[in-house]
């Protein structure tokens, strides 16, 4: 297969030869300085490689890292296109500021959707490419041999010929004078020496010894500390507050609300002292009319929509479902239920803001570079060019920092009010945190279908009640009144069905919504899945030749169902007393499936035995880091099974850190075993792909053991617990 | 008021109740010991207070006086300790916020029972990882408690060997 990407309509490979610090400094320098300075500077070949004298390659990287390893794994694409070794190559964060001075030139940095590869894939390896094709022009004409007889080998260029070779070094600065190629040819993937290979994380060591610098760490000089409490009731905003014995306490500096009064603020010489300050400010909420929602009424609401007679039809349906189902043998039904979630990553939401008169500083964790530094510009109502982000690591992020970065701009807030030129670090408690999230929407799922004589698949409805975060987050409106968040997972069902109906039904509430690790994925599949299951066992058929006699051929859910179901040995009966649960789902354009084996006493103690994940992400870019991402997400699923839930009384939210919302912890890790069975030919997400087959499989496996069915979670209601 | 952290003496002006947590990270200065709770339930803080595992986000200052505080940043000097080359060699952090907290809880199970049961590492692993790095932590401390002694002098003797 030959990749041929023309680069024209690639607008950010534009040429940009000379001194890249004056660029991420903001800086001009002049004169004979500035040719210093070029002499010894780095070489920008194109904007995401440069070379240095003594033959350093630094690979800009745009996006964020919060764990998931792309910092790692998206330079591995350019390194390998360059034909660089891995051991030349350093990372760099690219300079948020520039990035939107030069239109935004380095495209997407928000990392969400697992989408650091998928979607950067084409021009990080062209931008590879075509840094080697200059490099190789300029040894041609520094050598003047011909292009064709030069070749390139772990950043080595020879010419075998006149026994010649030289490193990049040497040639960057010839090369970055040229012009880039129009056209160039990725390799095969058979070609391929650094993607691929689980070449080490490059932030694992600075984890390891606490120097990894996280928005939380920055400490700076003359900086200010500020504790921040946001109103209880969700929407409600202080009407009046006394700070008077707060204000009492060693180092308190300052009392006031910002943003119109939604918040309360402390500033002090030290957190500690703040956040001990705010718990003695008096404050009088004016809740906004959404202190008498709870539970009760949120369920009647969702309800009430699952059987809502006006509900937006799905693109996909097709055939007629009534009809299909009025002539079936058997016809089931269920509703599923799956609750409101936090994000809760270890570091808690925070930012560090310096204003000065003509520039803006942030330093934030964040999962969108960009959006923080939007953030802040409309907080302050400044040119998004007088804003600069210096970017860190972020302490997880799973959705939650990908938002609107409202931290950032409550910093940003708070150092505008002080009318100070100090750095002004604001930190929330993992209280605010858990009560002030945006949650994973809650979602309630009916569905229904028949069976025919034969034991197969008649006619298949769903409606689906869950609320919009593109649309309450940021007024996105609704495709023909479908959200797509909401209702993955039913847009494309991997069975072939010729009659389906199904339907979505928006619910706004008060409560805030936002991308939650692996969203509509990490829902929709607890019905579907389950469901699937449920009819197979109501056809007599074993679950994983229901669905195989449902699949297409060329589907490649099947091809990664049934490399599950062999690395489980699904066709051997478990030994006595375990049980064994399977799902598939297509989540992130990637293909998973995972088998779960367990066992339950009589207490409701479940011992998981054994957790296959497999997945087709198409080509795999560092394995030993997809790993870590589907253990991970084996994490994430079994803790929302067992303990996820956030809970609404009197409009706010009742659990507040993590005695009474629960984590998976060490002891409850059972073991699991990753199988990577790509097929090429496609590049598809990992960081959130697997979870989506794990719930329903887990469930499926649970009901297998029990033989009762779970529609609603979290499961610790029902008497489980881990064993 | 005056605290002994890794080794060195530091005279603080604090209050009391002030939690050691805060007094490590914005007092002194040492930031690789995290906040995540405050609540002494996930970790992140967790310190050795005369070798023993404390959770400092919970413990006032002023129980730490005249007692040997250790941080991450006294783990080793050089990221050489066997459980720090083990943390790499099993690539175990993801975002890392927790792994100071994960390695100090490691390294007191590894320094009281050198050869621990799985039963030993769930009992002292008790930190919350969101990130789910724990088939890994589990893994990296089966790998080194086997042979705890002999990978420390190894990283000892590569570590000179480079120095020189």
């Amino acid at each position: 297969m030959k990749n041929t990407l023309p680069t024209s309509r690639r607008g950010f490979l534009c040429a940009t030869a000379g001194v890249s610090g004056s660029f991420a400094l903001g800086i001009e320098l002049g004169g004979a300085q500035a040719l210093e300075a070029a002499e010894n500077a780095n070489k920008r070949i194109n904007i995401w490689v440069e070379i240095a004298p003594d033959d350093t390659v630094d690979i800009k990287f745009a996006r964020s890292e919060m764990g998931q390893g792309s910092l790692t794994s998206a330079p591995q694409l350019v390194a390998d296109e360059l034909d660089a070794s891995w051991e030349q190559v350093r990372i760099s964060y690219v300079d948020a500021n520039e990035h939107m001075r030069r239109n935004r030139a380095w495209g997407d940095m928000a990392t969400v959707g697992s989408r650091t590869i998928r979607n950067s894939q084409d021009y990080l390896r062209t931008a590879g490419a075509t840094a080697k094709a200059m490099l190789l022009t300029a040894a041609s004409q520094k050598w003047s041999v011909p292009l064709s007889e030069l070749t390139v080998n772990q950043g080595i260029i020879s010419h075998e010929a006149s026994n010649r070779r030289t490193g990049f070094g040497s040639l960057a600065a010839l090369a970055a004078t040229l012009a880039i190629p129009e056209e160039v040819s990725l390799k095969d993937p058979s070609g391929w020496h650094i993607i691929g290979k689980s070449v080490p994380r490059i932030d694992i060591p600075a984890s390891v010894d606490g120097s990894q610098v996280y928005g939380i760490d920055i400490e700076l000089p003359d900086m200010l500390h500020a504790s921040i409490a946001q109103s209880p009731v969700f929407g409600g905003k202080v009407r009046t507050f006394d700070a008077e014995k707060a204000k009492g306490r060693r180092g308190i500096l300052e009392v006031f609300t910002i943003d119109e009064g939604k918040a309360l603020v402390v500033v002090a010489d030290n957190w500690w002292r703040a956040k001990q300050a705010l718990q003695e400010v008096v404050i009088e909420w004016d809740n906004q009319g959404n202190d008498s929602i709870g539970d009760a009424e949120l369920i009647a609401q969702f309800t009430m929509a699952l059987s809502a007679p006006e509900a937006a039809a799905l693109p996909n349906n097709r055939g007629d479902a009534e009809t299909a189902l009025a002539s079936s043998k058997t016809v089931l039904e269920a509703d599923y239920y799956t609750p409101f979630l936090s994000h809760s990553p270890m570091e808690p939401m925070g930012a560090t803001v310096q204003i000065a008169n003509d520039r803006v500083d942030i330093w934030c964790s964040t999962q969108n570079a960009e959006g923080c530094l939007v953030a802040v510009a409309n907080a302050l109502q400044r040119d998004v060019t007088d804003v600069y982000l210096h970017r860190v690591q972020a302490g997880g992020g799973f959705g939650r920092r990908g938002g609107g970065d409202e931290y950032a701009a409550q910093a940003a807030l708070i150092a505008a009010h002080l009318r100070t030129q100090r750095p002004v670090k604001l930190l929330w408690t993992r209280e605010e945190d858990m009560q002030h999230d945006f949650y994973r929407p809650l979602g309630m799922y009916r569905l229904k279908a028949g069976l025919n004589e034969e034991g197969k698949i008649t006619g298949w409805e769903a409606r689906i009640a869950s609320g919009s975060i593109l649309n309450q987050m940021r007024g996105v409106p609704l495709a023909r009144g479908v959200d797509g968040p909401a209702t993955e997972g039913f847009l494309h069902l991997p069975y072939e069905i010729a009659d389906q109906k199904q339907s979505y039904k928006q619910v706004n509430t008060h409560v805030p919504l936002g991308f939650w690790r692996t969203v509509g994925w990490s829902q929709t599949p607890f019905a579907r899945e389950q469901f699937i299951d449920e009819l197979a066992l109501a056809a007599g058929k074993d679950p994983l030749a229901f669905r195989l006699e449902h699949m297409p051929e060329d589907e490649l859910s099947r091809h990664i169902l049934e490399v599950a179901a062999e690395a489980a040995n699904w066709s051997s009966k478990p030994v006595q007393g375990v049980y064994r649960g399977i799902a598939t789902t297509e989540p992130y354009g990637s293909y998973t499936a995972a088998v779960v084996e367990l066992s339950v006493d009589d207490s409701g103690a479940i011992k998981v035995h054994r957790i296959i994940q497999a997945i087709n992400c198409g080509h795999a870019v560092n394995p030993l880091n997809i790993e870590a991402q589907l253990q991970g997400a084996t994490v994430w699923t079994l803790t929302a099974a067992m303990w996820g839930e956030i809970n609404i009384s009197e409009g706010r939210v009742m659990q507040s850190n993590f005695h009474d919302y629960r984590m998976l912890r060490l002891a409850e890790m059972p073991h699991v075993e990753v199988v990577i069975a790509n097929t090429g030919g496609f590049w598809g997400g990992v960081g959130e792909p697997g979870q989506a087959p794990l719930l329903p499989a887990f469930c499926n496996a649970l009901y297998a053991a029990t033989g009762k069915r779970i529609r609603k979670l979290p499961l610790h209601h029902f008497g489980y617990r881990f064993a | 008021m005056q605290l002994l952290v890794n080794d060195e003496l530091y005279e603080v002006d604090v209050e009391d109740d002030m939690p050691l947590l805060w007094v490590i990270r914005d007092v002194l200065n040492l930031k690789g010991t995290k906040y995540g709770c405050g609540i002494a339930q996930c970790g992140a803080c967790t310190v050795h207070l005369d070798g023993e595992l404390v959770r400092s986000c919970s413990m006032p200052v002023v129980a730490a006086q005249g007692k040997a505080i250790r941080t991450i940043e006294g783990l080793s000097k050089d990221s050489s300790h066997p459980l720090q080359l083990a943390w790499i060699e099993h690539q175990v952090p993801q975002c890392g916020y927790c792994q100071s907290g994960q390695l100090m809880a490691a390294a007191a199970l590894l320094e009281k029972i050198p050869q621990p049961t799985d039963a030993d590492i769930e009992a002292t692993m008790t930190n919350i990882c969101r990130c789910g790095t724990y088939v890994r932590i589990k893994s990296a401390i089966r790998d080194i408690a086997g042979n705890y002694y002999e990978v420390a002098e190894a990283a000892k003797s590569k570590l000179e060997e480079g120095g020189a």
